[in-house]
């Protein structure tokens, strides 16, 4: 029941914040209306990094406790951080192609490093998935989701000085939003919308970790049934097969 | 300081069991240097045949081929391990975690700077580049390149090796973690192949020697609990 009202408590302020941000703001003096994507997209980057940090933390909480609801938290964390990290690139993508006239930029460090990350993660996943027996799988899911928190910022360091060694940004970035010169009705609604999604985000977290939660009490179900039927088989079973 | 030693002597006597069983077998470096050369040809006929631009491009292959002829090479070293079960008697043994990683990297680094060295010289030859006036910043660059390929791959390989789609997921695991690498060994490489004009060639080798040594302790750290399940 809390879920629930969690669950519209977020529609309403992303709703609230969507509307604040796409009709109440006046568009960007040189982006026009293409810099109202911004919100949303900075929104769901900072999800993104915060999913994948809940990931490597509850990996190593696996590690440690041996609770598998640590592990219900981690894929939990991967799946949504994979969801607002394609969510972040696509509004990247929208907002580059009127601002800069293409798609892709290879300059700018955080949409390739973006990428790297939707692909480490959607390797994580993938992986996940070739591991029928739930610890083993936790255990080596925490050691993929660990490294890979740790590549992170290898990442995102190396991209920014192959750009920045051999020349300097020359369009303007996204991180101009945050820039406090930028003025405040700007910044409010960044906030604002920042504040709405990440409702948002705690209500998919705990949704899609009870849903986990669920999958591997359906599979321990299903393993303990097929154990009776082969016990009520009999040894004659066993040796036939 | 015992203790360090033991473990060290541990890595060097499973890193020389491996290095033997290669010499003997040739499990990984003679279809992975088969490979290697396959792709520079590929490479050759996809961006030739302009000599002018692929000595340009040369750094960013030999790279390209040296990572993909890696990760063969590193599962094939893994591969020899689950064949008859070795890697669970290997887990059974009283020794240190770390040791075992470090002895599989360690042997995993010897076949990654062969395969790197030899790639160095094929590229080298086939495309046209000077890698002769260069040795010394190409030569660190591909040992500082090996010893990543390896801290990484015998990690990934040992998390893929049981499984049944290991062929896939393990370049797609290993691959985008090694961006970092492949970006700093392409930039060093080009820059030792220039002459180094903007000074830049010492904060990329710092880069991939900062790379290996994080990569290093993770890999070390974790390889542990891969052993036990």
């Amino acid at each position: 029941m809390k879920t629930r009202i969690l669950g519209f408590v977020a529609l309403g302020t992303v709703v609230a914040a969507t509307a604040v941000a796409l009709f109440v703001v006046a568009p960007d003096l040189n982006q026009g209306d293409a810099q109202r994507i911004m919100y949303p997209h900075v929104a769901s980057a900072w999800l993104a990094y915060l999913s994948f940090g809940v990931t490597a933390i509850s990996g190593i909480g696996w590690l440690w406790k041996r609770d598998l609801r640590f592990d219900a938290v981690a894929v939990a964390g991967a799946e949504i951080g994979v969801m607002f990290t394609a969510f972040a690139i696509w509004g990247g993508m929208m907002w580059g192609r009127p601002i800069w006239g293409v798609y892709w930029q290879w300059e700018d460090p955080r949409l390739t490093t973006t990428a790297l990350l939707l692909a480490l993660y959607v390797g994580y996943l993938l992986f996940r998935r070739l591991t029928d027996d739930p610890e083993r799988r936790a255990t080596r899911a925490a050691i993929v989701g660990i490294v890979a928190a740790v590549d992170i910022p290898i990442v995102h360091f190396s991209v920014e000085w192959w750009r920045g060694l051999h020349q300097t940004a020359t369009i303007a970035s996204p991180d101009r939003v945050l820039d406090p010169a930028a003025p405040p009705v700007f910044v409010g609604t960044l906030l604002g919308m920042l504040g709405a999604f990440t409702i948002a985000w705690l209500y998919l977290m705990i949704r899609r970790y009870q849903l986990a939660r669920a999958e591997v009490a359906r599979e321990e179900a299903v393993r303990i049934e097929r154990l009776m039927a082969a016990r009520a088989a009999g040894p004659s079973a066993e040796v036939a097969r | 300081m015992s203790a360090v030693r033991a473990e060290a002597r541990t890595a060097l006597a499973i890193a020389r069991k491996d290095a033997l069983a290669e010499l003997r077998g040739r499990h990984a470096a003679v279809t992975t240097l088969f490979f290697s050369a396959v792709v520079l040809l590929l490479f050759g006929f996809a961006l030739g045949p302009d000599s002018a631009r692929l000595a340009a491009a040369a750094p960013g292959l030999l790279w390209l081929a040296v990572v993909f002829s890696g990760i063969l090479a590193v599962n094939r070293l893994h591969l020899l391990e689950t064949d008859d079960g070795a890697l669970e008697q290997l887990a059974l043994y009283p020794v240190a975690r770390r040791a075992i990683y470090a002895g599989k990297a360690l042997g995993g680094f010897a076949v990654m700077l062969v395969l790197g060295l030899v790639v160095l010289g094929a590229v080298g030859v086939l495309f046209a580049v000077d890698i002769a006036s260069a040795w010394l910043p190409l030569l660190i660059t591909v040992v500082l390149g090996a010893a990543g390929i390896a801290a990484v791959g015998t990690f990934y390989a040992g998390v893929t090796v049981r499984l049944r789609a290991r062929e896939v997921m393990l370049p797609l695991l290993m691959l985008p973690v090694l961006a970092p690498l492949l970006l700093a060994a392409v930039k060093a490489t080009a820059a030792a192949l220039a002459g180094d004009p903007f000074g830049e060639l010492g904060a990329w080798l710092q880069l991939l020697a900062a790379f290996d040594v994080i990569m290093l302790v993770a890999g070390a750290a974790t390889y542990g609990y891969l052993l036990e399940d």
